[in-house]
């Protein structure tokens, strides 16, 4: 219900557009003429980047709010100041002045140090989405593996397993029915703040819609196109979502 | 004189502000099974989980099979992998099956191969009575059975020193003789026991040494006969008499 409610809605510009020929110039992006061909295989081209770069920022944010979130998990206070004052400093910054920090300043950090290691803008914003991201995946974890009652690591311990072995083989395989689906929410985050990248020249879905508009000048048109291609992808990644809860909760009652 | 497997010396234990464990002193010979009993709130869990080092003393000694618990999480290792735990809740992986509760521990702490593991862990399945439940999870099983899996789990791991905290109190009625049957026959088998329990039939059968507790304090100590019959202090004779009424 809620999908055809969301669908609706750009379907109602596309129609509104359509029979009202003056205000939408439609042939920019009209796959019939080979001009709008040429100009749609141009704007969808970005989603592969897209696509890589919201997935690589996706797989270490989930390693790297691991890693913060255990800390945050120890009895000792400083464990837990060290996983406090990182979740809430990247929670606190904005994507965009995080990205030109990385992409701008952070070379000159390396270089300072000694070090050569150019930034290119794949990685310039696969680190941004990543590091900001992994203050919420944090959050995730520490909730996931506290809800996991304390006699189950109690009963590891007793039966001789260090730390890690009671996270890898009695708490984490408990706490990721937790854990996945809000997880998986967390990438339409990512999918959606990879947008940011086109402004430092990462040839993605917007920054293609951004390069088409200035040429051919139907903002309109190239935009609505550019929002529709978002939909398409969110919408593909919660069937996915719901889908594993399904599954997670299937789980649960077998 | 047999060594001793576990010695309590002056304990003292905190939390916060709060005196819960007031200079417990207590030796448990090797063999030897000690029956705790107390109001709630006395303390009892606390003991117990201070030996295994679910909790830590602030001062006093405790000595396991002569090893001295510290802050060295060293010493916490060994200790844990002699003393065997069975919790009111028996916290069993619900993840896992049977077979694999009881193989972890042997596998991963103990380094054992998974047929070594399993074959040790069939064989104490069978000393449980269970034989036949190795590949169910433990929320098939009735909550007697799971007690005996959680049993059978520390067993595995052969500990020089069984703790039970209240085992049976969270059992249907039914199910509490099923679980003391299997907790006297290893008794009777020679294992070292200290079993915080208000099963006062079982502690008459099996108990060496009765304890009772009040307010953070051993307030009495000594062997079932003269413990049931004739106890010195007046907290005990009450508690005694409101447990022994039903
Ligand atoms: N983590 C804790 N923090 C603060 N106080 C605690 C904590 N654990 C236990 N206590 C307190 O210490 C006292 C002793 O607790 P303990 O669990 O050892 O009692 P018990 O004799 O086992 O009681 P019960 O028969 O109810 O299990 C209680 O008053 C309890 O409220
Ligand atoms: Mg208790």
């Amino acid at each position: 219900m809620m999908k055809k409610a969301t669908l609706a809605l750009p379907l109602f510009l596309l129609v509104a557009g359509c029979s009202s020929s003056q205000t939408w110039g439609w042939y920019v992006i009209d796959p019939t003429t080979s001009s709008g061909w040429t100009n749609v295989k141009f704007l969808v081209s970005g989603m592969g980047a897209t696509i890589q770069i919201s997935l690589i920022a996706a797989v270490l944010s989930i390693v790297i709010g691991l890693l913060v979130a255990l800390p945050g998990l120890s009895e000792k206070r400083g464990w837990r100041l060290v996983n406090r004052v990182y979740v809430e400093f990247v929670r606190s910054i904005p994507l965009l002045p995080m990205l030109f920090w990385v992409f701008y300043g952070l070379p000159i950090v390396f270089q300072s140090m000694g070090m050569n290691i150019p930034i290119d803008p794949f990685w310039g914003a696969i680190i941004t989405l990543a590091i900001s991201d992994s203050a919420f995946t944090a959050e995730i974890y520490r909730a996931g593996i506290q809800s996991i009652a304390k006699g189950q690591s109690e009963a590891a311990q007793t039966i001789g397993l260090n730390y890690f072995q009671t996270m890898r083989y009695v708490i984490l395989p408990q706490a990721i029915r937790r854990i996945l689906p809000p997880l998986a929410n967390q990438f339409i985050y990512i999918v959606k703040m990879s947008a940011f990248a086109s402004v430092i020249g990462m040839q993605e879905l917007t920054r293609r819609a951004n390069e088409l508009v200035v040429t051919e000048y139907r903002p309109l048109e190239i935009y609505t196109l550019l929002i529709f291609e978002y939909l398409v992808l969110v919408l593909i990644i919660s069937a996915g979502v719901r889908w594993l809860e399904r599954r997670m909760g299937a789980d649960e009652r077998g | 004189m047999p060594d001793a497997a576990i010695e309590l010396v002056d304990v003292n234990k905190w939390y916060g502000t709060f005196h819960v464990l007031k200079d417990i002193n207590l030796t448990v010979q090797s063999g030897e099974k000690v029956v705790i009993c107390g109001p709630s709130g006395s303390g009892k869990s606390t003991v117990v989980r201070c030996i295994n080092q679910l909790e830590k003393h602030q001062n006093g000694t405790i000595r396991v099979d002569g090893v001295e618990l510290s802050d060295n999480p060293k010493s916490a290792a060994t200790i844990r992998s002699e003393v065997g735990m069975v919790f009111q809740q028996f916290n069993l992986f619900p993840h896992l099956t049977v077979l694999e509760n009881l193989t972890l521990g042997p596998i991963k702490a103990r380094g054992l191969s998974r047929k070594e593991a399993e074959d040790k862990a069939r064989h104490y399945l069978e000393r449980v009575h269970i034989p036949d439940q190795a590949d169910k999870r433990p929320v098939q099983l009735s909550g007697g059975q799971q007690q005996r899996v959680a049993i059978a789990r520390s067993l595995c791991m052969e500990p020089r020193v069984l703790l039970f905290d209240e085992p049976t109190s969270a059992l249907d009625p039914e199910m509490i003789s099923e679980v003391l049957d299997v907790m006297v026959e290893l008794a009777q088998e020679g294992m070292t026991m200290v079993v915080v329990t208000h099963e006062m039939g079982f502690a008459r059968k099996v108990a060496d040494n009765m304890v009772f507790m009040d307010a953070g304090e051993i307030v009495e100590q000594g062997k079932p006969e003269h413990f049931f019959t004739n106890p010195r202090s007046e907290r005990c004779q009450k508690f005694l008499s409101q447990i022994l009424q039903h």
